[in-house]
């Protein structure tokens, strides 16, 4: 047993680490998420020469054929740095997608484009993850869309989209189709995309070789890897808020020197650290042992999303005044994590669906969560 | 991230499968869990499964041969493997114990070659029980301000002073105890870390009730008790430092993921099998919800120990990921507690004396015990000190200097 990073994984995290430190400021962080493009193009193609979109592409295809385990711990570098970049959607649920349920020729065609970063996919898997609200529902007929696709993730700055029906059979819709229209939703992180996708006959292509768990399956990857960007977002939010105790002086002395504040960062670093070994666990089943995974995927991500919540509040209140305002910049973290908590699942959904799968078939449940969870 | 058994690991487990098989016949009923929550002297069928345990290399197996151990080589993937094979069958491990768990270890490091060969096979054995002799009246957190002092007399101390919180004085043979060797030295080198038998003359043992109802621990009276000078472990003056490395000993003793995961198995039997108006708790989604969230921090916890054994085993020095277990395991075993009792309702105030007590009643003493926990072996406040300051490096806390 070996519960930890190899070379080779230490190599993948350290080169971002690298990458994103000397390409993200918290300038470029602002000037994104106040600009009219909320993704930062140019680091998604800096990001692409590291092999970013490709991570989990077959190498055939112009990808690294790496897992999910080397993409968890991209996504902490990206949390980490906020970087504004469509990674949990183009990279890890739409090729998933494309290889789970495309075709040969699906997959010849469109896997080389995402490897390279030539094309963009954004996925509006919202009602299959969490449950349709307010209108939401998309009926598929001859391969023409109808409906309303909620919530779709960087779906507004994307060439194509990952569209899942109410049935939860998957679809690829280009983004300029005759039909398609789309309204951008503003949200608290903007440097985010988050649209509404209304389709009015709208042809697209149908991913049709898909076992009947494959949209669970895909969802689950993207919910490791916002948990793993979560995880990021909060260990930087802790290592912020140390590093300002240990410079901010009141009374004459440091404010790391109250133990107030102490205990409050040390609560925040000891809810972090479990979640660590959570996710690498969830990514390592994902990949290896997916029985256990569909439990743990579900169990990680409501677990980190409280504690993202509790440090995200707790590492801008050790900054006093200067964590509300703009100029510090926290709140781009904050609100990342904010952000992420709604997405694929809320933890209370998540746990609802973790108890029937568990066979509290009786729990008093939404009645999505058990469809979701019996498929 | 590979966890695949190597090669010498799978036939390791086979082996440990190999050798319950065989003698789980021998396994006594009660579990070391049992002797902390009410200590008492061991049966006969406990000491014997230990001392099987012992010989066979599946409870202190790297206490050196010489010391009446097994001697084997380190190897901290073997210990998880055992540990985790007993418990998937519920078969009692070796027994933990302040002598076991924290005097073991400690003399080992820092112990003569007359007190390891005099002391360690007897008390890995369960011949030789323990007790702790560190907190005071008036030295509680504060633990280096001691006052219990040990004068020299030739060639022995003469001990005045008294202890409290002693778990388990009125039924140990051995005190390991801090007293106060050099009255001129500071606050910290002082003290020194003497090991004497209970019967010595001057010694009163006056057991404190505990809010369980169950005596577990004592105040403990040293009046002109004289003990020879060879009893000091470490050195004189050297004994916080000694008494340290027997903390760290004893902070992992009190956060072990099995015994979570363990109370959580019988709460999620609780939510299946009780029912309210016919229908299971389970269908309760308010307690189903706190279920799930203690189900992900039990398994966090699990995995958790699985990465320091990783770190421990490539020789990675301890840090942050360390500091927090005893803080994390001992809260989340104390609401496990909360939940068990809050699924049971009117039965959760059952206690002592109704005939399902094994069943029913221990949730409400659990709830009470793992309060303990969660104030012994240095207070969660403490140990928020220890993580702000060794894992985030803040300022520490001032330290007086006067005793
Ligand atoms: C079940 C049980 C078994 C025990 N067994 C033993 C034993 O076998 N041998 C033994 O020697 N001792 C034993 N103890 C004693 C235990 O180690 C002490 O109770 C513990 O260290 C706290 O000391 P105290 O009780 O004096 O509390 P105090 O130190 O008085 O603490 C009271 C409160 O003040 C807080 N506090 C104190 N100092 C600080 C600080 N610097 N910063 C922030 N908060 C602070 C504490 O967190 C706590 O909340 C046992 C205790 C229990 C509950």
């Amino acid at each position: 047993m070996f519960f930890g990073l190899s070379e080779e994984q230490l190599l993948i995290q350290d080169s971002f680490r690298g990458t994103l430190d000397r390409l993200v400021s918290l300038d470029r962080i602002r000037e994104i998420s106040n600009g009219n493009s909320s993704i930062d193009r140019a680091l998604w193609r800096e990001l692409t020469a590291l092999g970013l979109p490709g991570l989990l592409i077959d190498e055939e295809q112009g990808g690294s054929g790496l897992q999910l385990f080397e993409a968890a711990i991209v996504a902490t570098e990206l949390g980490r740095s906020m970087a504004s970049v469509p990674f949990a959607s183009a990279a890890i649920m739409a090729p998933l997608a494309l290889k789970h349920a495309g075709s040969d020729t699906q997959q010849k065609e469109w896997l080389p484009k995402i490897a390279s970063g030539d094309i963009i996919i954004g996925t509006a898997l919202a009602q299959a993850a969490s449950g349709a609200r307010r209108g939401a529902g998309v009926t598929a007929s001859n391969n023409r869309l109808n409906g309303k696709a909620s919530f779709a993730l960087d779906a507004s700055e994307a060439d194509a989209i990952l569209i899942a029906d109410e049935d939860s059979n998957l679809y690829l819709a280009r983004t300029d189709a005759k039909g398609l229209e789309q309204k951008n939703l503003p949200t608290i992180d903007g440097a985010r995309p988050l649209s509404d996708i209304i389709l009015t006959d709208v042809d697209v292509e149908h991913l049709g070789n898909g076992s009947k768990d494959c949209v669970e399956d895909i969802i689950n990857a993207g919910r490791i890897i916002l948990t793993a960007e979560s995880f990021g977002a909060g260990e930087e939010m802790l290592r912020r808020a140390v590093a300002y105790a240990k410079e901010r002086k009141q009374f004459d002395r440091v404010i790391a020197s109250f133990q107030a504040v102490k205990h409050l960062c040390a609560e925040m670093a000891a809810e972090l650290q479990p979640c660590q070994s959570l996710i690498w666990y969830a990514a390592y089943a994902y990949d290896n042992l997916p029985e256990e995974a569909r439990l743990v995927v579900l169990l990680a991500k409501s677990h980190m999303d409280e504690v993202g919540r509790f440090v995200a509040r707790t590492a801008t209140e050790v900054h006093g005044g200067m964590g509300y305002t703009d100029l510090m910049g926290l709140h781009f973290w904050f609100k990342r994590i904010g952000f992420n908590r709604a997405q694929l699942g809320s933890p209370e959904k998540l746990r609802a669906m973790a108890a029937a799968m568990q066979g509290f078939t009786g729990a008093i449940t939404p009645a999505s969560s058990q469809t979701a969870a019996a498929r | 991230m590979d966890l695949t058994d190597r090669a010498e690991h799978k036939i390791f487990r086979e082996e440990v499968r190999d050798f319950i098989a065989a003698y789980r016949h021998l396994a006594p009923e009660d579990t070391a869990h049992s002797y902390r929550l009410m200590p008492r002297p061991y049966s006969d069928e406990v000491r014997n499964w230990q001392k099987l345990l012992v010989e066979k290399g599946y409870a202190n197996r790297t206490v050196p041969k010489a010391y009446g151990g097994f001697g084997a080589e380190p190897d901290i993937l073997k210990s998880k493997i055992i540990a985790d094979e007993f418990f998937k069958v519920n078969v009692p491990q070796g027994l933990y114990s302040q002598g076991i768990s924290m005097l073991v270890p400690t003399l080992l490091e820092h112990g003569t070659e007359e007190q390891k060969r005099k002391w360690i096979a007897p008390t890995v054995r369960a011949d030789v029980f323990w007790c702790q002799g560190y907190s005071e009246p008036n030295s509680g957190s504060d633990l280096a301000s001691l006052q219990t002092s040990a004068i020299e007399d030739g060639d022995d101390f003469i001990i005045n002073g008294s202890k409290i919180w002693t778990s388990s004085a009125h039924v140990a043979q051995m005190i390991f105890c801090l007293v106060r060797t050099e009255p001129e030295a500071g606050k910290y080198d002082g003290i020194s870390y003497l090991i004497f038998p209970m019967d010595t003359p001057g010694i009163e043992i006056r057991p404190l009730q505990t809010m369980t109802g169950h005596p577990s621990f004592n105040e403990v009276f040293f009046t002109d008790v004289r003990v020879p000078k060879a009893a000091v472990v470490g050195g004189r003056g050297n004994g916080w430092k000694v008494a340290n490395s027997t903390l760290a000993h004893e902070r992992g003793m009190l956060s072990n993921a099995n015994l979570s995961l363990e109370r959580l198995q019988k709460i999620e039997k609780l939510l299946k099998t009780e029912t309210i108006d016919g229908a299971p708790v389970g269908e309760n989604a308010a307690l189903m919800d706190r279920y799930i969230r203690l189900q992900a921090r039990v398994q966090g916890m699990r995995l958790h120990e699985m990465r320091l054994i990783t770190a421990a085993s490539m020789g990675k020095p301890r840090g942050l990921e360390d500091l927090v277990c005893k803080l994390l395991g001992c809260e989340i075993n104390h609401q496990l507690d909360a939940l068990a009792i809050d699924i049971l309702g009117e039965i959760g105030v059952l206690y002592d004396g109704i005939p399902s007590i094994d069943l029913d009643g221990v949730w409400q003493q659990l709830y009470m015990y793992d309060l303990g926990l969660i104030i012994g072996g240095g207070t969660a406040q403490i140990q928020k000190n220890i993580i702000a300051e060794r894992g985030l490096d803040m300022p520490r806390e001032p330290k007086t200097t006067k005793g």
